[in-house]
């Protein structure tokens, strides 16, 4: 791209060819008033507030759609600029309601805060108002359309971003009006975006409605927890009442989006009963009681279960939302207590990868590569409801690129698949494998004798052959594996499908693992076969082993296996044979109180310091937002005290930095840990019924989501979204 | 002389059928650039020479617009015709299109063979069932002639041609909102640039031009762009049908040469209704500046000397206002109806169209106040130029026309609650 | 971006007839087979030609499914062009143009003559269902002002002798398909 040079408001600058004149001041922080204007959508050109003076020209334009040239001189101040924006604003404001008192979006409102500077205080426009009739569309936006100054962002971020169009602007002229037209919730799980993207109080959060004002909340900078993005967010609270979680720009990451689930999930923290005290379980009665006697408890019956069965019989599982540093320490204290029985895996069939691979799970290569691939391939992944804006990525690269999926179910996407296989369910490595399979003809020179000799007999058709195609003639192309892979009886063998047919195409490959932090909870060692770091460890007991075959002690770690893993009525069986079960949950509802002994009181989401580990390897570490409540201490302390009570050595850590600290010197020190993968064994066609016919609902994936009362009313809600109606059995 | 161009077959039986058409000459260009006696460089120096306008009321000169089409650029290209007329006071190109629409065809057939696009979009307003039915029975004889379809005259060249209704939207006679509207969207205008030339239809190249300027190509190209211009004259080259309604004795379409002296033109109408005095004239259309009637008098139509008096050529729209007639009426018709068109995309248009028919309809209800005037005069001026499109023009130049015409008639209505001229 | 829970008793095949269904097969085949969306407006006429010159919601989502277009595609083009009616009007909807040419010639005359035969205002429907008035903008017949447009026809220079003449026209017709429906009924 070349360069052109102009000066806006007497600052010469140099800007690329193409970029509007608003681009080019935004990035030179030169303040233009706008609001249809955004930078991740088309240019609309309508609400005609960016109107600006170029010299030579005869009338003020918009400087969001005016290109620039060489040697433009552009005022964004002079007379005919500011004419012309005051004159737009003025007409904004004769249709507004000017209910700024009492509107959500009051003190943070870009109408409000332009019209301080454009505005007239006295209005020359004596007729009646508009007065737009409302409409309920869900129980995350609330709607307040007389407010709305049809800029139409809400309307292109369905259409361009989404690829839902679930908004549009209706009726013609003044009678125009944004929403869905009939009475409808959006089902879109990325939604709630337009609140943000809304310049007025036409749409604002519905859970936070009337619970503040803008300049009452403070801000605190943390990570989302809900998938393996780690989506950075600001959690906005009130005195330590969280009221709202909102987007914090981060390109490589969740650029300035946040799924629905992102935002609200914070819900859960108070709309969950919370558990305040340490409680100890007595002749059937809960009581309440102080630390020290809980953690007493605790550490005497883990001693003794673990020296009776040679750590045989105690097991630790963690919760989706574990920190990296619980994981660390839990870990850390279990193996020095003489147990290597610690997953978080409660969803995964297959362990015959474990150890291989690399330590690091997840992408070997940057989310934000997404944008641009020519071709990708998706494996069992179901984006929108695992990682809504991963989705939203691959939708940007379909604008050139090639979406592919093998999906064994009805998948739901928003961008166009140029080929698409629906094998059954327990057909999914089959499948797959046809396609190296093609890839192996295409480029016979790839592969070793020991794969080839495998695939030997694997027959493919053409769709195989243009799916193989497809990924070689990209220049970029990946293969995108998603949470259901992981939960196949064959996910080693389809990984390693996905890792040799990216070889062989010059493809970028990955997995996209359930929760928010996989990746941390195996670097910090919280898997039965590697310590941190990828460190040796003696095998111990994977998670489905400790919940179909029973343990007589279990430690859950912000977990209920009743609810999350695949073997949830076995799971609770076990929970409630076992002698002793201690939970360190936020919670004090669901069924844990059921099964466990002791109950400790840990620090939910954004109470907590901490550190997650995205899909990408990006280590993200958060300070607590606000005070947990009661009693309730961070996970990392209770366990770190528990430690001591064991009377094990070198966990005198004083702060969670330490003991991040401590493992990502350990991770620097060895670095990636890969071990090869090794060709798996024959194809085997697994029984239909124990291949995964369901994977979690978009709002069930860990006890935080599960309690957050808005999420819960959702269309979304209601339904699994892979469920067994629509995975493929035939 | 009368009827040269796009009438000349009205004054045979049928005029509409091809064989009417082709006594005329029509298809005779057709044939010389199947001939090989006409080439695309020679079709635009006559068209250029021609000093053709567009005739849908922007006057654009239409060799320049056709050149600027990117002929050579591979893939599809389109020939859109505006049909959609729908600037109050206009009816030429429903005429057309009912009484010869073979010359439209034709003229759209060698805009393709220029253009190199193989297909061609009428789009007709919706209300137009009697000229869609002409078009469909017109292509269908086009077609059995060969002159639509494939390899037309033996040549490689390929033209399709779909006749497109609208529903009903004043806006999309603006090219671009035609386009989405083609697309089956709203019909919103799109920003310029780009322009359709290189991103119209579907997001290809695109032609746009209005029925009556298709339809002077055959004849330029059959007698001659010299010709064409002579009838005309510098600069405002060739016949141009003007609609002359309002009160005339006798109101309808006129098809006469550019810079005919608008007295002539209202003698060719009939004169005012009984006899009545000219007070003022509409002279293009709605949007057009009104023209009081010594001003008028003195004028010749044509794009530059309407221009020079402060108003616009526009489509040929001639309203024609008696001296009875009460201005602020006729005001609060055309701010109603811009304010009913505006398609609600650009605040300035959504929010000052009606702002401005609210004032004057108080106005006219008798509950006008003193600073309402200059409060109108600022809103129109407000909406001028800072829209996408130029329907917010159009909104405002009338208003503003009226007020510096005939200001004193508001100034009446406001103080004594009653008109000036109608009491 | 079809709806998978969409009730196929509301497909448009089940709501028209394969006359109609044809006609918008016709309108489809004039665009590019990639693109969707053309056709929305000739469609929605079909439908609401088939409808008593009115849409519903009902069938503008089946118009939706019927296309492949996001409904709100077609809600937009629904609500923006002014010859779609979204509540239900008469079986013969009288559009009388009261633009400036139509006004200059008598227009109000002819709304008010049309008025006092039918009984009903502007915007209004008659009891029986037959007869909506309805103003309009200019629909390019400024010569042969003042004009109105009733069943696809143009009817211009109108006098009161005119209109009541388009009016008995009309209640002709009217009571011959109900004469129509009378013996169907008897066979």
């Amino acid at each position: 791209m070349g360069k052109v040079h102009i000066e806006i408001d007497g600052q010469k600058l140099e800007a690329e060819v193409g970029s509007m004149i608003i681009e080019v001041a935004d990035k030179a922080d030169i303040y233009i008033p706008r609001f249809c204007y955004h930078k991740k959508l088309s240019v609309a050109a309508n609400c005609r507030m960016c109107m600006v003076d170029v010299a030579n020209l005869p009338k003020a334009v918009p400087a969001c759609a005016t290109p620039v040239a060489e040697g433009m001189v552009i005022d964004t101040r002079s007379q005919k600029a500011i004419n012309a924006q005051k004159a737009v604003m003025e007409f904004l404001l004769i249709n507004h309601p000017l209910d700024c008192p009492v509107c959500d979006q009051g003190g943070e409102c870009e109408l409000q805060d332009l019209s301080v500077g454009y505005g007239d205080d006295v209005s020359r426009f004596t007729e009646g108002k508009r007065v737009v009739k409302d409409k309920d569309i869900g129980p995350l936006i609330a709607t307040d359309m007389t407010r709305c100054i049809h800029c139409t962002r809400c309307v292109r971020f369905g259409q361009e971003i989404v690829g839902i169009r679930e908004f549009g602007a209706t009726g013609r002229g003044e009678h125009m009006e944004i929403g869905t037209y009939i009475e409808e919730t959006v089902e879109s799980e990325v939604s709630a975006n337009i609140i943000d993207l809304c310049p007025v109080g036409a749409l604002t959060a519905k859970p936070s409605q009337f619970k503040a004002r803008a300049w009452e909340l403070r801000q605190a900078p943390s990570i989302a927890a809900h998938d393996c993005l780690g989506s950075n967010i600001f959690v906005h609270h009130r005195r330590g009442e969280i009221i709202r979680v909102v987007p914090r720009e981060n390109e490589s990451i969740n650029e300035v989006w946040l799924s629905d689930r992102d935002r609200f999930s914070y819900q859960g923290l108070t709309e969950g009963a919370r558990l305040l005290n340490p409680r100890i379980k007595r002749n059937g009665e809960w009581e309440d009681c102080d630390w020290q006697t809980a953690l007493n408890l605790v550490a005497s019956e883990m001693k003794r279960i673990i020296g009776a069965s040679n750590g045989n019989d105690f097991g630790i599982l963690m919760g989706n939302n574990a920190t990296t540093e619980e994981s660390y320490l839990a870990q850390r204290m279990l193996r020095k207590a003489g147990s290597n029985n610690i997953d978080f895996r409660t969803r995964r069939r297959d362990y015959t990868g474990d150890g291989r691979g690399s330590v690091r799970s997840g992408m070997n290569f940057p989310m934000e590569n997404l944008d641009t691939m020519d071709a990708t391939l998706l494996i069992g992944a179901d984006l929108r409801h695992e990682q809504p804006l991963t989705a939203l990525r691959v939708r940007k690269s379909t604008g050139y690129g090639k979406a592919m999926a093998i999906n064994p179910f009805d998948g739901e996407y928003n961008f166009r698949l140029s080929n698409e296989l629906q094998p059954k369910s327990n057909m999914l490595a089959q499948e797959f494998a046809c396609v190296l399979a093609a890839a192996d003809a295409l480029r016979p020179e790839s592969l070793n004798a020991e794969a080839k000799e495998w695939l030997d007999g694997i027959e493919f058709n053409d769709e195989h052959k243009e799916i193989a195609q497809n990924l070689i003639d990209g220049e970029a192309s990946c293969i995108l594996m998603g949470v259901y892979v992981q939960e196949h009886p064959q996910a080693e063998t389809i990984n390693w499908l996905a890792e040799t047919l990216a070889s062989v195409t010059d493809s970028d490959w990955g997995y996209m693992t359930q929760g928010c932090n996989a990746a941390g909870n195996k670097i910090a060692g919280a898997v039965p076969c590697q310590s941190a770091a990828g460190g040796k460890s003696e095998q111990g007991k994977t998670a489905k082993e400790m919940l179909t075959e029973g343990l007589k002690g279990y430690m859950l770690v912000n977990c209920e296996p009743d609810v999350e893993s695949i073997w949830a009525e076995q799971a609770l069986q076990n929970l409630k044979d076992a002698e002793f079960v201690v939970a360190l949950t936020s919670f004090a509802d669901g069924r844990v109180p059921d099964y466990a002994n002791v109950m400790l009181p840990i620090a939910g989401c954004y109470e907590t310091s901490g550190t997650y580990i995205n899909v990408e390897g990006k280590w993200q570490s958060f300070a607590a937002a606000v005070k947990a409540p009661g009693e309730a201490r961070p996970g990392w302390k209770v366990l770190r005290v528990l430690a001591n009570l064991l009377d094990l050595s070198g966990f005198e850590y004083e702060s969670s930095l330490q003991v991040i600290n401590e493992l990502r010197e350990k991770f620097d020190a060895v670095g990636d840990v890969r071990v090869a993968r090794k060709v798996p064994p024959p194809m085997m066609v697994v029984n239909e019924q124990e291949t995964n016919r369901e994977c979690l609902g978009l709002y069930m994936v860990d006890p935080l989501v599960r309690r957050a009362g808005a999420l819960q009313k959702t269309p979304k809600a209601s339904t699994h979204p892979i469920s067994i109606s629509r995975v493929k059995t035939r | 002389m009368a009827n040269e161009v796009c009438f000349r077959t009205l004054h045979l039986d049928t005029p509409w059928s091809i064989d009417a058409y082709e006594s005329v000459g029509g298809y005779s260009s057709l044939k010389k650039i199947a001939a090989g006696e006409l080439c695309y460089d020679t079709i635009i120096d006559e068209l250029k020479l021609s000093a053709l306008r567009g005739r849908g009321g922007a006057g654009f000169p239409t060799g320049l617009k056709w050149s600027f089409m990117p002929r050579n650029m591979p893939g599809q290209k389109y020939v859109v015709c505006n049909s959609d007329e729908g600037e109050p006071g206009t009816f030429k190109d429903r005429d057309i299109l009912r009484y010869n629409p073979h010359q439209l065809i034709e003229g759209m057939i060698i805009a393709g063979y220029v253009m190199n696009a193989t297909v061609g979009y009428n789009y007709m307003r919706g209300e137009f069932y009697e000229p869609f039915a002409r078009m469909e029975a017109a292509i269908a004889e086009a077609k059995e002639r060969n002159y639509l379809g494939d390899n037309i005259l033996g040549m490689d060249f390929n033209f399709e041609l779909h006749n497109h209704l609208g529903a009903g939207a004043y806006i999309c006679g603006e090219e671009t909102a035609l386009i989405e509207s083609i697309e089956g969207k709203k019909g919103q205008p799109r920003f310029k640039p780009p322009f359709p030339a290189n991103y119209g239809v579907f997001g290809r190249p695109t032609n746009v031009n209005n029925t009556e300027s298709y339809a002077s190509v055959p004849a330029i190209l059959q007698h001659g762009g010299q010709w064409f211009l002579k009838l005309g004259k510098p600069n405002n080259g060739g016949t141009k049908i003007f609609s002359v309604s309002g009160h005339v004795n006798n109101p309808g379409n006129f098809e006469i040469n550019m810079g005919t002296p608008f007295k002539d033109l209202l003698e060719l109408a009939g004169g005012v209704l009984g006899g009545k005095q000219l007070k003022a004239v509409i002279p293009g259309g709605s949007s057009s500046p009104v023209l009081p009637a010594d001003i008028m008098m003195d004028l010749t139509m044509d794009y530059d000397s309407i221009g020079k008096a402060g108003s616009m050529l526009g489509s040929g729209a001639v309203m024609v206002l008696d001296e009875n007639t009460c201005m602020v009426e006729v005001a609060a018709i055309t701010a109603h109806f811009y304010y009913e068109e505006s398609c609600g995309q650009c605040s300035p248009c959504r929010e000052g169209t009606g702002w401005m028919s609210r004032v004057i309809h108080r106005i006219l209800k008798g509950d006008g106040r003193a600073e309402d005037l200059d409060n109108l005069d600022r809103v129109a001026g407000n909406i001028m130029g800072r829209t996408i499109c130029a329907l917010g023009d159009a909104a405002a130049m009338p208003v503003q026309g009226f007020l510096k015409h005939f200001r004193h008639e508001f100034e009446y209505m406001i103080e004594h609650k009653r008109s000036m001229v109608k009491g | 971006m079809t709806d998978f829970n969409y009730d196929q008793t509301l497909h448009l095949k089940n709501l028209l007839s394969p006359d109609a269904i044809a006609e918008i097969d016709g309108w489809i085949k004039k665009y590019p087979p990639e693109r969707k969306r053309p056709p929305i407006i000739a469609a929605l006429k079909v439908v609401q030609e088939h409808n008593g010159n009115y849409l519903t919601e009902e069938l503008m989502q089946a118009v939706a499914e019927y296309l492949d277009v996001p409904h709100i595609a077609v809600y937009e083009v629904a609500t923006f062009y002014s010859m779609f009616h979204l509540n239900e009007v008469g079986k013969h909807v009288i559009s009388v143009c009261n633009n400036i040419s139509c006004s200059l010639r008598g227009a109000d005359k002819v709304i008010e003559h049309l008025q006092n035969r039918l009984n009903i205002k502007v915007g209004e429907t008659t009891d029986d269902g037959v007869y909506t008035i309805k103003t309009v903008e200019c629909m390019a017949a400024c010569g042969g002002a003042p004009m109105l447009e009733v069943d696809k026809v143009y009817h211009e220079n109108l006098t009161e002798e005119k209109i009541d003449q388009i009016l008995s026209d009309i209640a002709a017709v009217e009571l011959n398909s109900k004469e129509m429906s009378n013996v169907e009924a008897k066979d």
